[in-house]
């Protein structure tokens, strides 16, 4: 394997870890407010619809990353109603969400485009472009660096950017603000949270809404960057793969970003190998494709260091008994 | 002090959050430029009124009975199983096994045979997250969804790389020898004169599923076990102080849960496509949550709730043929109902208990 090919896996690493991670830290704001969500699958899914329905219909990306972030936000307040209003069961509500976008994108897929469930194909303006890096193609040229440089680093289209960049984001908001403190501490104790005198409620539903916006650009990066469109099922289990990223990072941002390289990578050597020959031992592509979620029952197993959610996770706040 | 009689908590909430989705549904329908009265006019003729309709109805509802009393079993223990859709794709592969590689002589023989296997086969591999929950604390929710995942990994290596005839391009295993093939209600009803559509997929495993339905109600209100399992459900600490083993609840409920999602596959592997073929289960494992929860997780009204779903499979399947409504319409019907009868449970209940309980203050 030459040095360009890895460069060349690196690079669609960085493309496939993209809605990962954005899903990811949406599920760790939720889960880290003590809403576990199980649902990011659906989200992502809807988003990704709508971002590319109303991106082709108004040839502008920009309208279509807002209509995916607005249709996921529909969805997290769903289960915003379900799981704090009502006070209902978190997973059970996430299944549903996770079924309802799968029924939905496509009925309003035939409904508007009559295409079999998908949308027209994107082009020009409707899509994110790739960012090319000044002087990309000058510096190109230089052995090693050059490569990294103009290959790797530089033209990814701006939600890439976005999303790396919300990685040291989430750590400041989490751990340096008031907000992050009150958030992490009703993921662990609600009560002491609502003895306060801070409202349990609200800051669940700000952050179940915080986790409908990151899946919103999740979704829409799935359909109008690293795909020119939608079609039928397009998250193919992406929101699982984030969840389990989340838990093999065991709640934390940066790890999480890690988490979801790592997952990437496996998806990257998976999309670019078949079955890889180590000398002799043949590695089938199934391996590559379990391999996230054999690695996270480990991880959820305890035997490399135990995986421990917030305290209060899944369980709905009653406000004095 | 029940703040609602029995017969509103078992009849009346599902009636009125089945009527909730109904009407989203409806709503649906008519959002999408089509008219809700005729397409309930077509589901019913569709899947009710043949032979044939009847036959896909009642296929699809065998599926859903059993993987509808896996997630309920698990239910009375408060676990949430919803790694039903690997355990019957392993399920499928145990009766694929017992199918190909053993010649029997009759298939009343290889339908024991299957039925051990496919148990054994969903058992194992709802085994391994039982014992993580219970030993490692690991979320039973959270390794039954990646088991899911790794199930149709290892399904999909199976058929591609062992399973597969030579030759042969389709991922599917070879087909399974005349001797196992299971008599369908056609060939049932013949002999006693009854004429029963002869293209119709539904056969013999309706009559296991009914009893397992049977057997399910005995085991849980009329055995200890089943004792032990709604009392750990109800309370683990009340359980634990009782004498009830935490580990031995969780695991004995989920080998349990585990069998019976695994037994779907003599239904639609050996009843239906003869050979095993991938995504053989077609998201029955995840309906089973549907059925549970809207049955309540009773056998009786899991076999209510499956025959409901089969219906509207069944019914889905005409109106896609027919119509421009397409079959994920029932998946966005199937999403409602979990969601009313699951999530938003206390949506419904909370303002009926406040009627019953001013009812009741009326009286007095």
């Amino acid at each position: 394997m030459d040095f360009l090919t890895i460069i060349q896996v690196l690079d669609s690493t960085i493309r496939l870890s993209t809605p990962l991670l954005l899903a990811c830290l949406a599920g760790l704001y939720s889960e880290r407010a003590g809403i576990f969500d199980i649902g990011l699958e659906g989200k992502m899914l809807m988003a990704a619809f709508f971002s590319a329905a109303v991106a082709a219909v108004s040839g502008s990306v920009l309208l279509g990353l807002l209509a995916g972030i607005a249709s996921s936000l529909v969805l997290a307040g769903l289960h915003g109603l379900a799981s704090i209003t009502f006070r209902g069961n978190q997973l059970i509500s996430g299944v549903a969400i996770n079924f309802l976008a799968a029924g939905m994108t496509v009925l309003v897929a035939q409904d508007w485009f009559k295409q079999g469930g998908r949308t027209p194909s994107l082009f020009g303006g409707a899509r994110f472009e790739p960012i090319d890096w000044p002087l990309a193609e000058t510096l190109s040229g230089i052995p090693v660096l050059g490569p990294i440089y103009a290959e790797l680093l530089s033209g990814h289209s701006v939600l890439v950017y976005l999303a790396f960049l919300a990685v040291p984001g989430t750590w400041w908001l989490l751990y340096r603000t008031r907000f992050g403190l009150r958030l992490r501490a009703v993921g662990e104790n609600p009560a002491a949270v609502d003895t306060a005198g801070v409202s349990v409620v609200g800051l669940r539903y700000a952050a179940v809404m915080i986790c409908g916006v990151l899946c919103g650009i999740a979704g829409a990066y799935l359909a109008t960057a690293l795909q020119a469109g939608f079609v039928k099922d397009m998250t193919a289990g992406r929101g699982f793969i984030a969840l389990a990223a989340l838990i093999f990072a065991k709640w934390r941002p940066l790890h999480a970003m890690w988490a979801c390289l790592l997952f990437g990578l496996l998806q990257a050597i998976a999309l670019r190998f078949q079955n890889i020959d180590l000398g002799g031992v043949v590695i089938p592509v199934q391996v590559m494709d379990a391999l996230p979620y054999i690695l996270t029952v480990v991880i959820l197993a305890g035997f490399v260091g135990k995986a421990i959610p917030p305290r209060a996770g899944g369980e709905p706040y009653v406000k004095e008994r | 002090m029940d703040k609602m009689p029995k017969w509103a908590d078992v009849v009346l909430i599902p009636l009125i959050s089945l009527i909730l989705a109904a009407i989203l549904s409806a709503l649906v329908i008519l959002g999408i430029g089509e008219d809700p009265v005729a397409a309930v006019n077509m589901m019913v003729s569709g899947a009710l009124g043949s032979t044939y309709g009847w036959g896909y109805t009642l296929y699809y509802a065998t599926n859903f009975m059993f993987t509808g009393l896996a997630v309920a079993v698990a239910f009375h223990a408060r676990l949430f199983n919803i790694g039903g859709e690997g355990q019957a794709m392993l399920g499928g592969l145990g009766v694929a096994m017992i199918c190909l590689y053993i010649p029997w002589p009759h298939w009343t023989m290889a339908l024991l045979a299957a039925c051990a296997a496919s148990m054994l086969f969903g058992a194992v591999w709802a085994a391994i997250p039982a014992y993580l929950q219970a030993r490692r604390g690991s979320h039973i929710v959270i390794t039954t969804i990646m088991f899911n995942f790794i199930a149709a990994a290892l399904l999909n290596y199976m058929l591609v790389n062992v399973m597969r005839p030579d030759g042969s391009m389709d991922p599917a295993s070879e087909r399974f020898p005349a001797a196992v093939h299971l008599p369908t209600l056609h060939e049932l009803l013949a002999p006693i004169g009854i004429s029963f559509s002869k293209a119709a997929p539904a056969n013999v495993s309706l009559l296991v599923a009914v009893l397992a339905c049977v057997v399910v109600w005995a085991l849980i209100w009329r055995t200890r076990l089943g004792y032990e399992i709604r009392a750990y459900g109800h309370s683990e600490s009340g359980a634990l102080y009782a004498g009830i083993s935490p580990f031995k609840i969780t695991m004995v409920a989920m080998l349990i849960s585990g069998a019976l999602a695994g037994l779907m596959a003599t239904n639609n592997v050996m009843g239906e496509a003869e050979r095993l073929v991938l995504n053989s289960t077609e998201g029955a494992g995840f309906i089973g949550i549907a059925v549970a929860l809207m049955g309540r997780s009773h056998p009786f009204g899991v076999f209510l709730a499956a025959i409901l779903f089969g219906f509207l499979y069944q019914g889905g399947a005409e109106l896609a043929l027919w119509t421009n409504i397409p079959r994920e319409l029932i998946v966005v019907i199937q999403a409602l109902v979990i969601l009313f009868t699951g999530a938003l449970d206390n949506m419904v209940r909370m303002p009926l208990e406040k009627v019953f309980l001013a009812l009741r203050k009326g009286k007095a």
